[in-house]
């Protein structure tokens, strides 16, 4: 009858407390990403230090463990098996100073493929982990957009990349607020997953006007929008950007704006929660920016706790 | 009249002539091969790949795995051809495409071949894996074949993610946009996953050569290596019978500990040895 094995026999290795260490430090990384970077590399330096303790004592238990089987029961270690015992370390010997060469060739060959590997591997990863680069986009003089009325406004962010930096954005002036022009500016990138969303209305092409501005173009479109709306899953969104059908999860995104020399600048882009009230007076609930498909507010907002930003208050 | 060694004809002596031809023929072709062999030992290995025992009852559902590679390998050629005219930058590569299929001679059979050959790829993928599923012939000791060809998989479907954005039309723009979007809805990594594919916080040029170097060198690379281990498996293992044969698919597996002498549990050959 062969051994039966469960939960009869003691396990092995046994109880220790370096798991508990390696777990620790495991946290702390992940931690460290939400909050600062030095916190990363305590944590990863507890977590290969208490990894190497338990990796020894495992190692160390498992061989234990061979030598003398703890109480299993038929245990007793046979002439056969002490053979075998003698040669899992191979035929011949090992003397010290063969461990030693080994174990410096191995360790010497991780030391130089880390060396080689990590800034290739950092090289590859980091950008990921980079701030979001800050822009703006003269959008032209103020006097092309009227109070009340809605322009498309289509510009490239960043002119150096060319055509691919093409976006579009809705600018509707409203007035003065309380001595100060008010104006808002609807990115038009759907929250749900990235589709341009459209003007849901006519649209005055006879009336487009293209600016120069810096040697780069700018296209105002009037349109009269009853509502946005996204063709590629049916999102829809009310003329302040809030959600009123479909599977977006906030707000349309919206855009700063500066008056500078009598031109509208259109500065970072912001997420939004939600909007309440209109126009001048609507109160935005401003999150920094964060990609389609990801909750800013509320419980959801916790699973994306990250966000690569460096926006200006 | 039973054929008994006394009653049998006897053979005649082979004509001189005759022999000398097929012996010089045999040599032609073998001496070379021994030489080969006796320094490499790679035609021995290629005739342990090739001529292999199968089961008697197998039939053309075996068939699938080695269409599924047949697909991938014109995938490959048709994709490296592609590749001496295609430029992966957002002015160029529309162009480079249209160039492709309107002026280089056959380029639009190339281009169709690959194009369509991608959808045949993963359809023969599926069916390859539904085969398999069908026959039982996941089960031990092949389950690790089947993780690995899962794997395959995967990578299948991200050479299709990544090799649809490099038309750089409106179709490809905007599914990728939806794409990288989807991933970047997943809790915690999302957001820098999403940021990684696309090389900065919009789409621009960087998302077209990482999608280009992903498509050309890294996912096809991983690819042939999982090929190579999947066959070594399918040959080491054999093929599986399949399921209205009298041979079982699954081999009955010991209970508890692994059989014979492993590398990390050499103790199992003695214990079991008794």
């Amino acid at each position: 009858v062969e051994p039966r094995h469960g939960d009869m026999e003691p396990h092995s290795p046994g109880p220790s407390i370096w798991p508990v260490g390696f777990a620790v430090g495991i946290a702390c990384v992940l931690a460290g990403l939400v909050v600062s970077r030095p916190a990363v590399i305590i944590g990863a330096i507890i977590a290969i230090v208490f990894g190497a303790l338990w990796a020894r004592d495992a190692m160390r238990a498992g061989r234990h463990a061979e030598e003398a089987p703890a109480g299993g029961p038929p245990a007793v270690a046979t002439a056969a098996d002490l053979d075998y015992e003698a040669d899992t370390d191979g035929e011949v010997t090992r003397y010290p100073r063969n461990k030693f060469l080994e174990l410096s060739t191995l360790g010497l060959g991780g030391v130089i493929t880390a060396v080689v590997a990590l800034p290739v591997v950092g090289f590859a990863v980091l950008p990921a982990f980079r701030d979001q680069v800050s822009f703006e986009v003269d959008l032209g003089p103020t006097d092309n957009f009227p109070e009340g009325d809605w322009i498309e406004v289509n510009y490239l962010y960043d002119p150096a990349v060319g055509d691919v930096s093409r976006q579009t954005a809705f600018v509707r002036y409203n007035g003065m607020f309380q001595e100060h022009p008010s104006y808002t500016l609807i990115s038009n990138r759907c929250v749900h997953l990235g589709c341009p969303v459209q003007a849901s209305g006519p649209r005055e092409d006879d009336q487009r006007k293209e600016v120069e501005v810096n040697d780069v173009r700018v296209t105002q479109t009037p349109v009269l929008p009853a509502n946005f709306s996204c063709p590629c899953h049916g999102g829809a969104y009310d003329t302040e950007g809030n959600r009123t059908a479909g599977p977006p999860v906030r707000a349309l995104d919206r855009f700063k704006f500066d008056l500078v020399d009598g031109h509208l600048v259109l500065v970072d882009r912001y997420s939004v929660a939600k909007v309440e009230g209109e126009g001048a007076r609507a109160r935005i609930y401003g999150y920094g920016i964060q990609g389609p498909g990801e909750h800013v507010d509320g419980f959801s907002g916790w699973l994306y706790p990250i966000q690569p930003q460096d926006l200006r208050s | 009249m039973t054929v008994t060694p006394e009653t049998r004809p006897p053979v005649p002596p082979p004509s001189r002539k005759k022999k000398r031809f097929t012996d010089r023929l045999i040599a032609l072709v073998m001496v070379p091969v021994d030489w080969i062999d006796e320094r490499s030992a790679i035609p021995r290995g290629v005739h342990w790949f090739l001529f292999r025992k199968v089961p008697s009852d197998s039939n053309w559902f075996h068939t699938l795995g080695s269409a599924t590679l047949t697909a991938f390998l014109v995938q490959a050629g048709t994709g490296v051809i592609l590749a001496f005219y295609y430029r992966p930058t957002p002015d160029e590569a529309y162009d480079s495409i249209r160039y492709i299929t309107h002026d280089v001679t056959l380029g639009w059979l190339v281009r169709g071949m690959h194009k369509w050959g991608a959808s045949v790829f993963i359809i023969l993928l599926f069916l390859h894996m539904a085969r398999v599923f069908l026959f039982g012939a996941y089960k031990y000791p092949r389950e690790l074949n089947w993780v690995i060809g899962f794997t395959l998989l995967v990578l299948g479907m991200l050479q299709g993610f990544t090799g649809y954005l490099l038309p750089w039309d409106q179709t490809a723009y905007w599914a990728t946009v939806v794409g990288i979007n989807l991933n970047g809805t997943g809790p915690i990594v999302g957001p820098f996953l999403a940021q990684f594919l696309r090389g900065g916080d919009e789409i621009g040029p960087n998302t077209l050569t990482i999608f280009y170097a992903f498509h050309m060198l890294l996912l096809p690379g991983l690819i042939f290596f999982l090929i190579l281990v999947h066959l070594y498996l399918v040959v080491r293992l054999g093929v599986s019978s399949p399921p209205w044969s009298p041979e079982r698919a699954g081999a009955p597996r010991l209970d508890g500990e692994p059989r014979g002498p492993g590398l990390v549990r050499p103790r199992a050959r003695g214990r079991f040895a008794r």
